[in-house]
């Protein structure tokens, strides 16, 4: 877009530069122009008194579910789900159909994502072919086509030799390995925590052993390797301390929580809620009190959704024969606020985890306000309230546990490469 | 009390509920005794019983129950696999709903199974017979009728649950009823035969069968399925869980002379129980299925509109006048 947008009297926030304060931010030609005080003219203008600016959100844990299973969601319904819940950039992962394990598919995606034109798509390429956990796949290949790091997420990579080789080759030339971190011999047939919840309903449980035991095992190798490995939605106290452990021996061990870990917990499920089913699953108060105190020392660096969108008819046959996952690009924010609101995080600290950290983390250029940077933009009221209505819901997924629930926080503006492709509920494809 | 809409487990029970269910049932035992074993109480009822696992008695129980009370019963046998790869659990229970019945009765694998269909189903009242581990309702029901005959109230009584407590719907549900009824529990099964935190139903957890006895006012045997052996090394053989777990003479002497014998059904001979104790006359097993006829028809009556809205602190006069009008007329 030519011409100047101009963002008028917001509370801008940009984590990258030491931003937080109440400034105009102006747009030129799809770049972040200036932040400052405009006096001049502009071809467009965004009153955003009272509001909060930052840059676009990143989610870099997505399942959009393209190629192969298009009902449940596809590049589109995703990217849409994504402006609305004021995310730009977001990382999907490889558990499509084909898998991404081969570079074609990433450069199909990428391809796809940008004659949507909603939301950068950055694909996470498989580990091993058909994420069957054997035979590497082409990683510097891969990385060529554009994928910014490496998982077979939905899967744990579980066979200890292969993970070792792994993280020696990933790591040989600087690519990230994300893991499901899951010991499926303890996990098997379970579908919710293993504890006084499951015993009640009746459903075998997956241990927080099954997450802490693989976590553990994969640090020792991340030691020898000298890798870059990265725990993907971490869910358990164990697995916390087990994380900041390593970090403060100075290994390259960084982490991700989702919103629903920190918000919720397994009492969620009471009532065999299948949209409180998700793996690893919601745990103990204990457990989400220690991802919050992860996420306040820093421990946990991003927040992540891993949105996963599925189709009723996966959701609708009981508690443990339903689907994993649940929906989460356009909760992500007012959820996340709850973390500002009770004092754990500053708002440019909770910010930072949705924009700049996963930026670095995976090397993106997006997640900054810095002028002459493609304008990602985010405006958000913190104290909008509103009632969450599945159907409503922009993803074709409505698994959501916060369905008749209200939240705090209402994204108003989704600003992609200048564009407002968001603006009060209203999509401008 | 509240009447009852559905019946999914004890957990939705209060006492009040419990023991008008397990009085009701006591009304009923005699008309199964009788030559014409009829009541016309359901005349006009379609009952569908609709079981996604193998049960015989369980099934014919409530079959029997049904007819005895003159309600129209259909069985349907439904495999699991079969309808996994075909109709989905849902379409099967709106086909079924569409035709109108009164009462489905449904046992299927999946824990929460009837609280899941309920959902989508209107106007048919859901009775579960068991869902996965979860909750095994009329066998509780069945069993607490037995101990009323037995015993006249279970209040302060001390019944020990052995076996595979981990994939018992029958031990949770009776973990359930008795904080509401006022009975002790003691369940008795190696760790790997025991859920995560058992003992935060208010149970005393045994590993040692021997040490569990004493003071045991009734010993309840649970079935043990020896799959379990090779699927999740629950137990090394059952040569060793017999010795370690299995009801013999000898244990049943330490137990003490009032000790009575229950178990759900059906039995493992020489596994869980020795074949001496199951014929015993301690044993109460071939009552516990007798009186499951009772409280089926009970629940049955209850579900199809035999109860009406009643003030709490009946006395045991009018209940027993609205068991009578739940009973019906005999033919």
């Amino acid at each position: 877009m030519s011409g100047i947008l101009l963002i008028k009297n917001g509370h801008v926030i940009d984590p990258a530069n030491g931003i937080d304060e109440t400034v105009d931010l102006w747009i030129e030609n799809g770049a972040i122009a200036a932040i400052g005080s405009y006096d001049g003219s502009a071809d467009e203008t965004i009153d955003a008194t009272g509001k909060i600016v930052c840059p676009g959100l990143i989610d870099m844990h997505v399942h959009l579910r393209e190629p192969g299973q298009e009902w449940k969601e596809d590049i589109e319904s995703g990217s849409r789900a994504a402006v609305a819940g004021g995310v730009t950039s977001m990382c999907c992962m490889p558990n499509t159909g084909p898998h991404i394990d081969h570079a074609g598919i990433a450069r199909q995606i990428i391809e796809r994502a940008a004659q949507v034109g909603l939301c950068n798509v950055h694909p996470i390429g498989a580990v091993t072919k058909n994420l069957d956990g054997k035979e590497l796949t082409e990683m510097r290949e891969l990385s060529r086509a554009g994928c910014v790091a490496f998982s077979d997420d939905g899967m744990p990579i579980w066979h200890a030799g292969v993970m070792r080789k792994a993280l020696e080759y990933s790591s040989s030339f600087g690519y990230m390995i994300i893991q499901h971190a899951e010991e499926l011999a303890l996990t098997k047939g379970g579908c919710i925590n293993e504890g006084w919840i499951s015993t009640q309903l009746g459903v075998t449980g997956m241990p927080v052993e099954g997450e802490d035991s693989m976590i553990a095992r994969d640090i020792m190798l991340t030691r020898r390797a000298k890798a870059f490995y990265h725990v993907a939605h971490i869910s358990s106290k164990g697995g916390v301390e087990l994380i900041r452990a390593a970090q403060a021996e100075g290994l390259s061990v960084t982490t991700e929580a989702a919103p629903h870990h920190f918000a919720l917990t397994e009492e969620e499920v009471l009532g065999f809620n299948v949209d409180a089913k998700m793996s690893p699953p919601l745990r103990t108060e204990e457990d989400r009190l220690a991802v919050i105190e992860g996420l306040r020392d820093g421990t946990i660096e991003v927040i992540a959704t891993d949105h996963a969108p599925h189709h009723e008819d996966d959701k609708r046959c009981g508690l443990s024969c339903a689907a994993f996952g649940i929906v989460g690009l356009e909760t992500m924010l007012p959820v996340s606020l709850d973390l500002v609101r009770s004092g754990v995080l500053s708002m440019s600290g909770m910010i930072a985890k949705m924009t700049s950290n996963p930026s670095n983390l995976l090397g993106l250029e997006s997640g900054t306000l810095t002028p002459g940077s493609e304008a990602d933009i985010a405006i958000f009221d913190p104290e909008t309230t509103w009632t969450v209505d599945r159907e409503a819901l922009v993803s074709k997924g409505k698994n959501t546990p916060w369905h008749g629930k209200e939240l705090t926080g209402q994204v108003t503006h989704t600003i992609k490469a200048g564009r407002i492709v968001f603006e009060n509920g209203t999509i401008h494809d | 009390m509240d009447s009852l809409k559905h019946l999914f487990g004890i957990a939705d029970l209060d006492r009040e509920q419990i023991e008008y269910l397990v009085n009701l049932g006591d009304s009923f035992i005699d008309i199964n005794r009788r030559p014409l074993k009829k009541a016309p109480t359901l005349r006009g009822k379609t009952v569908i019983n609709l079981f996604f696992e193998n049960s015989t008695r369980t099934r014919t129980s409530f079959e029997i129950a049904g007819k005895r009370l003159s309600a129209d019963v259909i069985n349907i046998s439904a495999s699991t696999s079969a309808t996994k790869k075909g109709e989905s659990l849902l379409d099967t229970g709106q086909t079924l709903a569409a035709m109108q019945p009164h009462v489905l009765v449904i046992r299927h694998s999946i824990a929460g199974t009837c609280e899941f269909l309920a959902e989508y189903l209107d106007n048919t009242a859901i009775v579960n017979a068991g869902d996965g581990a979860h909750e095994h309702p009329t066998q509780v029901l069945t069993d607490l009728l037995t101990l009323k005959q037995a015993w006249g109230s279970p209040e302060g009584k001390t019944i020990t649950i052995v076996g595979d407590i981990a994939h018992s719907r029958v031990a949770r549900s009776h973990l359930l009823a008795a904080k509401k009824l006022g009975y002790n529990m003691r369940v008795v099964a190696p760790k790997t035969l025991l859920p995560a935190e058992i003992e935060r139903y208010g149970c005393e957890v045994y590993h040692d069968f021997d040490e569990a006895l004493p003071g045991s006012d009734a010993v309840y045997m649970l079935r043990v399925q020896t799959e379990r052996l090779t699927d999740s090394c629950a137990f090394p053989s059952v040569r060793e869980y017999h010795e370690a777990y299995g009801l013999n003479s000898t244990r049943l002497k330490a137990a003490g002379e009032h000790c009575l014998v229950l178990h759900p059904g059906p039995m493992n001979r020489g596994v869980e129980i020795a074949t001496d104790v199951a014929d015993s006359v301690k044993s109460h097993i071939l009552a516990q299925v007798e009186h499951g006829v009772a409280i089926r028809m009970a629940v049955l009556a209850a579900l199809c509109g035999g109860q009406t809205e009643e003030k709490k602190n009946r006395s045991k006069k009018k209940l027993s006048d609205e068991a009578m009008r739940a009973q019906g007329t005999l033919l």
